[in-house]
């Protein structure tokens, strides 16, 4: 963190002055390792047809939340993390062995989480607005101990998209094919959305639950646009969601609105200046 | 043109044997999908499954790639190179072609580097690797379209690339899911000519399914009329010209008929 906060003292903005705004520069840190970590999920949540999943995977990390809370958790995000995971897992299960379409399968389970979320967390009467930061979510409260996770987090993920991106390219594509090729399909994408589940139950305290599934769509989405082939898709998604971390993350410094909202809000720019340069 | 007719079509046949299916049935959720299914598909020989929708054809398919329960038999020897286990033909599929969507970007180098190595795509991929893919969508004349992106290729194109794909490495048993569904005739053409090339060049068994009755007798050493069970088995002179052939399309699909015999 020394080092970083040394890196950032260079910089000429009136925060990055030495000595104060610790809570800025750490969320300037966070956002460089949130947003690389969504820019490349994205491609593959984009290419697999899976937003409305990853989407679902959200609300059942609250539900998650609020199981943990009840238990009386200190730290209710591993509770979640474990929810989430159980909830992918279900979810695949389930979708391989009905006939029935994978957003109707999304919808039953995103529906049960999130009544289970609100059935927990209101239960005896209790008010629902101790979840709202939840749904807004502050980066700003980013501590480094969570970077240095979410850090590690980004290296197991790419190692994970350097072992995996093949088998998951190809099963997105044609899932016989793949299987006739040694893929493992269902495996693959179990662990996949795992990844998933993972990812957005630990950065939704700071990204925000209503926000959160924008950073799994746009970037890729934007990048689609205009790229040609596999790699330009990564570099554009990847960059894409960095920049515009960064710019959200400034804008809600100047102007105080939520850094998650205002993220979202340059990838949409990202994605709609793309699209007027469609190949 | 061509014809190393050397199938032997009936049971009981020489060395050369390649695949033998022996009495295989397939039952899914209390529905029997195919009944008793015997055959053999010698190396260097094409085979054409045809058989109404819903005959079993695809799940055949997915009984000898190994995506699918059955009971009976498949047992494989091959006829060139080391004894390899009975389990593990190296088996090439190329499916029904798969949708891209006109914005996929997966170019076709993409999509072949991601089968055929271990080199993730979603970095730049080295020249090794491209050259290698060049050197594959040569065998079925598409080098040209290494760099094109997969969702702006023809049907005939697309089959090309997902041949190229099934033949890195070499198989032992080629598998072509209808694969004539979607090119138009010249396309059609070119690629049977290309099956019968690649059946001469490296001897494998080729076994694919079809509705286009009118190239059988050109191409197909063998024709299996499949309908649950096997209904005929023969040459393509022999199948076409059987009552069972009639029975079975007429029943069904009354103007199949004429189409294409």
């Amino acid at each position: 963190m020394e080092f970083w906060y040394f890196l950032i003292d260079l910089l000429p903005f009136q925060w990055a002055q030495p000595g104060q705004m610790f809570f800025m520069k750490n969320a300037l840190l966070a956002v460089l390792v949130i947003t690389p970590l969504f820019g490349l999920l994205s491609t593959m949540v984009v290419h697999s047809r899976m937003s409305f999943f990853s989407d679902a995977l959200g609300h059942s990390a609250f539900t998650g939340m609020a199981i943990g809370a009840l238990c009386g958790l200190s730290d209710p995000s591993w509770s979640a993390v474990i929810f989430a995971v159980i909830f992918a897992v279900l979810f695949n299960l389930v979708r391989r062995n009905t006939s029935l379409a994978s957003d109707t399968v999304i919808g039953v389970f995103s529906s049960t989480a999130v009544a289970m979320g609100i059935f927990i967390s209101t239960m005896g009467g209790r008010s629902f607005t101790r979840f709202n930061s939840l749904l807004i979510g502050d980066i700003l409260s980013v501590e480094p101990a969570k970077i240095g996770l979410l850090a590690l987090i980004l290296l197991g993920t790419v190692v994970f998209w350097a072992l995996s991106f093949n088998p998951l390219m190809l099963s997105a594509i044609h899932p016989a094919l793949a299987d006739s090729r040694g893929i493992r399909v269902f495996w693959q994408e179990t662990l996949f959305s795992v990844v998933i589940a993972v990812m957005v139950t630990l950065s939704m305290t700071w990204v925000g639950l209503l926000v959160i599934n924008s950073l799994l769509v746009l970037p890729a989405a934007a990048a689609r646009n205009v790229a040609k082939n596999m790699a330009q898709y990564h570099l554009f998604s990847v960059l894409g969601a960095m920049l515009a971390g960064v710019a959200g993350l400034m804008t809600s410094y100047y102007l105080g609105p939520s850094a998650g909202a205002s993220i979202t809000l340059y990838l949409a720019l990202f994605f709609l200046g793309t699209f007027f340069f469609k190949k | 043109m061509r014809k190393i007719k050397h199938g032997k079509l009936a049971a009981g046949c020489a060395d050369s044997c390649c695949l033998k299916l022996e009495g295989l049935s397939v039952q899914l959720q209390g529905e029997r999908i195919l009944q008793d299914v015997s055959f053999h598909l010698h190396c260097g020989e094409i085979a054409a499954l045809i058989g109404p929708n819903g005959a079993g054809k695809s799940s055949l398919f997915r009984c000898i790639l190994g995506q699918m329960p059955y009971q009976g038999k498949i047992t494989f020897s091959p006829a060139r190179g080391p004894a390899i286990p009975l389990s593990a033909p190296l088996t090439g599929y190329v499916p029904q072609a798969p949708s891209f969507d006109r914005g996929d970007p997966v170019s076709v180098l993409d999509f072949f580097t991601a089968a055929t190595s271990r080199w993730p795509v979603f970095l730049p991929i080295p020249g090794k690797y491209r050259e290698r893919a060049e050197r594959c969508l040569e065998r079925v004349h598409g080098a040209d379209l290494l760099d094109r992106p997969m969702g702006g290729l023809s049907g005939g194109q697309l089959q090309r690339v997902l041949l190229a794909m099934a033949l890195e490495p070499i198989p032992h048993i080629l598998i072509l899911d209808e694969p004539l569904s979607g090119v138009d005739i010249e396309g059609e053409h070119q690629l049977l000519e290309m099956l019968d090339e690649l059946r001469t060049q490296y001897d494998l068994s080729i076994l694919f399914s079809t509705h286009d009755f009118a190239t059988l007798g050109q191409f197909a050493d063998k024709v299996i009329l499949l309908n649950q069970g096997v209904v005929k088995i023969g040459t393509p002179d022999q199948v076409l010209a059987a009552p069972e052939f009639y029975e079975t399309f007429h029943l069904r699909l009354g103007h199949e008929k004429g189409g294409g015999v």
